[in-house]
């Protein structure tokens, strides 16, 4: 048998009462209070999550940036040190490996943020890519805890704790510095739509930087966050998450993510068949939705047309708790009528109102 | 984990029963079975009039993970059901035994009440 692993946070989320399920093979705390009152805390405060499941990985070498350019579909070549750059991987099929953060640290030398439940896969990918490139893949995910600190209040409640100004650290800009006297990468970063930072430190410091946030914590209105509002969070300001809006099987322009694919930079794994699909249309997109009811449209529900055909599958869906009605996001045939589509919920239909997310106004970081 | 109000029985699949002294009885769920749901996001409950077996199906109880069946404790006539929570289901969270409950029942037979569960039992089971 093969238990689940556990973060650096561990026995902290556990003392704080934190409800531990398995995700991805990862023991985390999908709530410790509540996840509708975590994610409102999240929309109006602040939050602390653990994210030191997630990967990450060394790139580093003279040809670090050719390689990167040939794994990734977004321009590598417009960072610099100290910017952050969201992308996909695909297979030569335009499938996603992982979508990930790329950090540029220095010439040569990159960090890759990937996701928790794909971590040996990508090193396996990208390993297999490296051949031929002069630069190395090293998976680095051990050493590091990573922290994310989201909401309105979540900058002025590090800033105590720093002396990194944190009003010169833009969205998708990153920097080194200590938090509470611990050496991190401070990364204007996040996966709720809210401003924020995410904390990369040694692992062996996770626990030291998590209780001084909460210490800190507060007068910003601070309340711990698990995985569940993770996912409500990012749902409801309209990110993808691996395995339900990208996968193997949908790639990045069924999902649309076309503005992480960047053709002009030259040919990727993938360019030649994502091209394609651009240039003649998608057989199939990834639309989001809400009902106007309060019951959640959970993945894997068919979507009927108006004749009650099956016409594509929910991939994600929750209860917004904002809007205070159900939310998702279904993969569909690109051909139907938009407004007509619908699903049976327990007997009841429900007519999904398709709509561009983000589902809530967000701030502007 | 709070104490099991004395005046209520239950069953194993975590709904309890209040009995009137006129032979009907309200339902709920226990706060055991609302603290493993979780946030509760919306409680279907049945028509007015419908007649339920003992252990047959009534609703659905959904919180943000699952849609969980809730089940009749004994046999009866529905007489009310909590229109309360369709605007408020979480006072299933806030208030199981008391704002959350669900249905009012006209029991078939009022002594059934007598074979289902003890706080004392029950509270062995979710120990």
């Amino acid at each position: 048998m093969s238990l689940p692993q556990a973060t650096p946070l561990n026995a902290f989320h556990r003392a704080h009462g934190g409800r531990m399920v398995d995700f991805a093979g990862w023991d985390m705390p999908v709530q410790y209070r509540s996840i509708l009152e975590e994610h409102k805390a999240v929309r109006t405060r602040c939050g602390l999550f653990d994210v030191s499941h997630m990967g990450e990985a060394e790139v580093k070498g003279p040809e670090a940036l050719r390689f990167l350019q040939h794994l990734v579909t977004n321009d590598c070549s417009k960072l610099f040190p100290g910017r952050v750059l969201y992308t996909v991987m695909c297979y030569p099929h335009g499938g996603v490996v992982d979508d990930l953060l790329v950090y540029m640290r220095g010439e040569n030398d990159y960090l890759l943020c990937i996701n928790a439940g794909n971590i040996a896969k990508d090193i396996t990918w990208m390993q297999e890519q490296v051949k031929g490139f002069n630069c190395s893949v090293v998976d680095r995910s051990p050493d590091y805890a990573q922290l994310a600190v989201q909401g309105p209040t979540a900058a002025a409640l590090v800033q105590t704790l720093t002396r990194t100004n944190l009003a010169d650290l833009k969205y998708y800009h990153f920097t080194n510095g200590e938090v509470a006297g611990v050496p991190c990468i401070i990364s204007r970063t996040g996966y709720t739509g809210e401003d924020g930072v995410e904390l990369y430190c040694a692992s062996a410091d996770g626990v030291r930087l998590a209780e001084a946030v909460v210490a800190a914590g507060g007068p910003f209105g601070l309340e711990l966050t698990g995985l569940g509002a993770r996912d409500s969070l990012r749902l409801e300001a309209g990110f993808p998450l691996y395995g339900h809006e990208i996968t193997e099987l949908i790639t990045p322009i069924t999902a649309g993510l076309g503005w992480v694919v960047k053709f002009d930079k030259g040919p990727f794994i993938g360019s030649d068949v994502l091209k394609t699909e651009k240039e003649k249309g998608s057989a199939k997109k990834i639309v989001f939705f809400k009902t106007g009811d309060r019951r959640i449209v959970r993945a894997e529900t068919p979507v009927l047309n108006a004749a009650g055909e099956a016409v594509g599958r929910v991939v994600s869906g929750t209860l917004s708790p904002m809007i205070n009605e159900a939310i998702g996001s279904a993969l569909v045939e690109a051909a139907v009528a938009k407004d007509s589509l619908a699903v049976d919920i327990r007997g009841t239909i429900l007519k999904l109102h398709l709509v561009k997310p983000p589902f809530v106004p967000l701030k502007k970081n | 984990m709070s104490t099991l109000p004395a005046d209520l029985k239950y069953v194993k699949s975590h709904e309890w029963l209040k009995m009137a002294a006129d032979g009907t009885a309200l339902v709920g769920i226990s706060d055991y079975a609302q603290n493993s749901l979780g946030d509760i996001t919306f409680v279907q409950l049945p028509k007015i009039g419908t007649v339920l077996r003992a252990g047959e199906t009534f609703g659905v109880v959904e919180s943000v993970k699952a849609a969980s069946d809730v089940y009749a404790p004994v046999a009866g006539i529905v007489l009310e059901v909590n229109k309360a929570l369709d605007a408020n289901p979480e006072k299933v969270n806030q208030s199981p035994y008391a704002d959350g409950w669900m249905l009012k029942l006209k029991l078939t037979n009022p002594s059934d009440a007598f074979a289902l569960l003890s706080p004392e039992d029950y509270g062995k089971l979710t120990a």
